[in-house]
Parts: C-alpha cells; sequence; structure tokens
C-alpha cells in the first residue's frame, strides 16, 4: 500500500484535490481525515464511493492526536485492500505538520489565500514534497506566479503544482507524483518531519478559567513590553 | 552556477545582503531575530539564542545549507526558459478516431482553437499547460523544441513556459496597479538587473493602451473595470511573465481591444494559442485549429481571401462598437452612415 500525507489550511480545497486525484488515480483509495470537532466530508468521500474513517480530536491536541492515531490508519487501509491511503489533516494549528519522513506528503493551499500566506503557514508546508495550488484558475497569471514564487521562498525544493479542485485540471500530474510513492506496510519506527509542541497544562486536562491561580504544568509567559 | 555555500561562509551577510537581498526574507521567513551582520552567517549564529533556535526546530549546522538552497532556488526563478517551437502531435477524439495531425508552432505566432461548446476545446489548452506525453485522455503529445519533455522538466517547467489567461481570472491582491507590477517583476528577480522601472512603465502604458477606459498607478487592481484587468493582464504577460506560451480561453467583449492586445503578445516573441467563439480573433490568427468531438479535425492556414473578408469584418465591428458607444453617451442611431 501507497500513503500519502495531505495538509493544508481550512477550506483550501483538501478533499476536493483528493477527490480529482482519486478520479486520477482510478485505484481503491481509502482516507482518513483528521479534524478538530467536526468534519462535513464524509459524505463527500461516500458519494465518490471512498472508503473513509474521520478522527476528531475534540479536546486533544490535534498534532499529537494525529501522531497516535496514524498508524491505526495504516492497519485499516490494508486490513481493507487500500492501494493508496490518504491522510487528510484539517485540525492542525500552523505549528505543526503531520509529515512523516519517507512518506509523500502534499500541502494544499489556495492561491485566494493571499500572496504571503505561503510563508506564514509553516512546517506543514515547509516540509511538504509537493505543494498544491488551487483556486488558481480564479486569479491573474500574475499572482500565480507571485504565489508561485512565495511557495518557493518558503519551501524551494517542494514541487508546485496548480490543481483545479472543480474541473480536475492538474490533478493528472499530481497523480503522477502519488504513483511515485514507496510501498509501506507500517509506520513503526518512522518519523515525523517537525516536532509536535510540547503541551501538558491545566489547559490541557479541561481547564477553563483564565488566571495564575489555574495555570499549572508547562507553559510559556509572553514579555510584554512595558 | 554560483556556489551559494562557499560564499555564504566566505562572506560577512553585510555583503550578502547587499548583492542579494532576497537573503532578508529567508531571515523573515525562518523569523531569525536580528544578527550581527558585521560577520558571516555562521558566526552570527553562534550569538543566537539556544533555546531559541530550538523552540522553531532549528540547528546552526541547517540555517547556512538552508540559505544557500534557498538562494540557489530564488537566482534559478529568474531564469525563464526560451521556447523556439510546440509541437502539437495528434492522439484521438472521443470515438477513438486518430487525429493524424502534427502542428508545428513558432515564436510570434498566433493560433485560434475553434469548436462547439463541449467540443474539446479547453481539453487541448489543457494538454498543452500539462505538457501531454500521450498519457492524457486525448492521447495527445506535446515537445518543447522539437523534442519530448521528460517527466522532471514537465514538474519543473510547470506554470514557467506556460501562462494562461481566461474569463474567469481576477485580482485579488489589495495592491495598487504599481505596487503589483513591481511585486510581479521582483518575484521574476527582474528587478536585480535594473531594468525593472523602465520595464513596469512600458507594461503599465501598453495596459492603458489596451483598455477603453484610462486607469492610473494608483488605482486598486481589485478596482479595475473587467475590460481594464484584462488589458493589465495581457501587458503584464507580455511584457514581465517569463511564460513563452500563452494560452487564452475566451476573452470579453467590453473595455478592451482584444486584436491589439493578441498582437502585442505575438509581438513580445510569444507563442499564442487562444480558443475562441468570436470570428474576428479566429480570423485574426494565423491558423486555426478546428475541434470536433473532442479530436482536431482540421487545421486551416488563413488565407488571403479570409484576410480580406477579415476586413471586411472588422468595419462590421467598428459599426457596432461605435453603435455601443453612441448609446452609452445618450445618443441616438438614425443613420448607420454617420457611426
Amino acid at each position: 500500500m501507497k500513503m500519502i500525507t495531505v495538509a493544508g489550511p481550512p477550506s483550501s480545497g483538501k478533499t476536493s484535490v483528493i477527490l480529482r486525484l482519486a478520479e486520477s488515480l482510478k485505484l481503491n483509495i481509502g482516507v482518513v481525515k483528521f479534524d478538530c470537532l467536526t468534519s462535513f466530508d464524509k459524505a463527500r468521500y461516500k458519494a465518490a464511493g471512498i472508503p473513509v474513517q474521520i478522527g476528531l480530536s475534540g479536546k486533544f491536541c490535534p498534532d499529537h492526536f494525529f501522531v497516535n492515531n496514524v498508524e491505526g490508519g495504516v492497519s485499516w487501509g490494508l486490513r481493507n485492500g487500500i492501494d493508496v491511503l490518504i491522510t487528510e489533516s484539517a485540525g492542525l494549528c500552523n505549528r505543526c505538520s503531520p509529515h512523516i519522513t519517507g512518506i509523500t506528503s502534499v500541502c494544499v493551499v489556495d492561491a485566494l489565500s493571499g500572496v504571503h500566506t505561503p510563508r506564514k503557514i509553516g512546517p506543514m508546508l515547509k516540509f511538504a514534497d509537493i505543494v498544491v495550488v488551487t483556486k488558481g484558475d480564479i486569479v491573474s497569471q500574475a499572482e500565480r506566479e507571485v504565489f508561485a514564487w512565495s511557495v518557493k521562498q518558503a519551501n524551494g525544493s517542494a514541487q508546485v503544482l496548480s490543481v483545479n479542485g472543480i474541473t480536475g485540471q492538474g490533478a493528472f500530474m499530481l497523480s503522477k507524483k502519488v504513483l511515485e510513492a514507496r510501498e509501506i506496510t507500517s509506520l513503526t519506527d518512522s518519523r515525523l518531519r517537525f516536532t509536535t509542541p510540547a503541551a501538558a497544562c491545566a489547559y490541557c486536562t479541561g481547564e477553563t478559567r483564565i488566571g495564575e491561580n489555574y495555570q499549572m504544568g508547562m507553559m510559556r509567559k509572553m514579555e510584554y513590553e512595558i | 552556477m554560483i556556489d551559494f555555500g562557499n560564499l555564504i561562509a566566505a562572506q560577512p551577510l553585510s555583503a550578502l545582503l547587499a548583492d542579494y537581498p532576497v537573503v532578508r526574507d529567508f531571515f523573515l521567513n525562518l523569523n531569525l531575530p536580528p544578527l550581527n551582520e558585521a560577520k558571516s552567517l555562521a558566526d552570527a549564529l553562534l550569538e543566537a539564542d539556544d533555546d531559541w533556535l530550538l523552540e522553531f526546530g532549528l540547528t546552526r549546522e541547517e540555517i547556512p545549507s538552508q540559505l544557500a538552497a534557498f538562494l540557489t532556488t530564488m537566482t534559478a526563478a529568474e531564469s525563464g526558459r526560451a521556447v523556439t517551437s510546440l509541437t502539437i502531435i495528434g492522439g484521438r477524439d472521443k470515438s477513438g478516431g486518430a487525429e493524424n495531425i502534427e502542428l508545428h508552432i513558432e515564436p510570434g505566432t498566433v493560433v485560434s482553437i475553434v469548436g462547439p461548446t463541449g467540443s474539446g476545446k479547453s481539453r487541448l489548452l489543457g494538454d498543452i499547460e500539462c505538457l501531454a506525453q500521450g498519457d492524457t485522455p486525448t492521447a495527445r503529445r506535446i515537445l518543447i523544441d522539437g523534442a519530448e519533455v521528460t517527466e522532471d522538466d514537465r514538474f519543473n517547467l510547470e506554470g514557467k513556459i506556460v501562462a494562461q489567461l481566461s474569463q474567469n481570472m481576477n485580482f485579488v491582491m489589495d495592491l495598487t496597479v504599481a505596487e503589483f507590477l513591481e511585486m510581479h517583476a521582483r518575484s521574476r528577480a527582474v528587478g536585480v538587473s535594473g531594468d525593472a522601472d523602465a520595464l513596469i512603465k512600458t507594461c503599465f502604458e501598453c495596459a492603458n493602451s489596451l483598455a477603453g477606459e484610462k486607469f492610473t498607478p494608483e488605482t486598486k487592481v481589485t478596482q479595475l473595470s473587467g475590460g481594464q484587468s484584462r488589458a493589465l493582464m495581457i501587458a503584464d504577460c507580455a511584457y514581465i511573465s517569463q511564460s513563452a506560451i500563452v494560452l487564452i480561453d475566451e476573452i470579453e467583449n467590453a473595455g478592451v481591444d482584444r486584436r491589439e492586445a493578441i498582437a502585442l503578445l505575438a509581438q513580445s516573441e510569444k507563442i499564442v494559442l487562444i480558443s475562441t467563439h468570436d470570428p474576428l480573433l479566429a480570423l485574426g490568427a494565423d491558423k486555426r485549429i478546428v475541434i470536433k468531438n473532442g479530436g482536431i479535425s482540421a487545421i486551416i492556414d488563413t488565407s488571403a481571401e479570409e484576410k480580406a473578408s477579415l476586413v471586411e469584418l472588422e468595419k462590421i465591428d467598428r459599426l457596432l462598437y461605435n453603435t455601443r458607444k453612441t448609446l452609452r453617451a445618450g445618443g441616438q442611431i438614425n443613420d448607420l452612415g454617420t457611426l
């Protein structure tokens, strides 16, 4: 089974890109969608006949939740005869990335989100092998070029591909890259490309009150100017 | 090819920044604290806080090599790829019938694509965009400079040799026309050679001459009318974009001189393919590709008779244009002969 990780900001078009990729690949695709509180994508995958598992991190750190559950996703894919397993992570802060060494990683960004966005997204884009730019069909050629340049600034080694999530234009080129992904049977002992944040404080365990008295565990204080 | 690794190790940061201002962007991207610019990067980093580096997942050893890779990428971005020819080798139509064509197009040539809606015009543009190598549903092959394009090149050239313009495209940046052109020029690193200002000026003037209604460099790009936007996009494609091939999917009638716009792209030594239902654009091209049932059914060279017909059609177009202009200005159409 091949595996790829797909990450990107909310509403950047991850699900649409995966659906168009699936049409182009013509293989058994399985998706594990990681989200925080809700996910509306199950129906879209089901309608396309793609088996999907949804993982909601709820009150847990979404990044830690991803690492704790991604291996289970691999087992699920193998049990179900999936050819290409895709993890889709929406519930990530810009601090983190779900990309794993040796696993083809994709970051989806939206050309409408502003030209400096690629430089703000962080490890999810910086450590991706492929950066897919969506919604490029509705912005000018010049803005597409500036956007690609901005992506190159943040991640000079990434392949930048433009994919139209509606018509599927560009999905074919993405599918070629996905077919080069390595075959895997397990992720045990693989490594994340970037660390997840330290988080073991009172707020991790459900505290909602604000105030010094409630703040316990690992935390950091900002130094405000006077 | 410059060995940036050595350059970064040998020079103080101030010298590096003077030669490559884009290095500042790299520091911003990494959110590096202010460094002592009198020292080399490696030495300056010795003064950086350990905790801070750890926090952002960086090591002192990685940063200089990351900067070298960054500079290699950024300086490579400025060199566009010249294209001496584009060849379309036929595949098959929707019913599997062979196209049996081979079309060779050189820079400065305009080719129109005609056919009913849904016949496959956009598919042909799509094949060119992805530099198809017999692996798309049409099985067409696209050659650049007479040669097949390797898989690596297809990815590396993505977005670099083929520019696209369509009716659906808008400006989304919150910038003025002048800022926008400068930013685009900067991304292409044309600013390095020092002629960016002249280029931006030419581009702006040209966009204004194509647009029906004039605009200033201080106008926000998002406030431009449809025609002005299209004019600016075309002028930008001609002067600033590095792409050698321009694909146009139907540009609208109002507010932009389409024929002049296409001529401008051809003068800029671009290869222009334009999918259109407009008779003036179809006949104004050097050749036209006729699409039927998903396949190329004919390639027609625009004949001398057709060029003569075009002159007549332009008169009709001019008449319609003047009628529209008169009506918009509150006039009445009583005598066509005076228009």
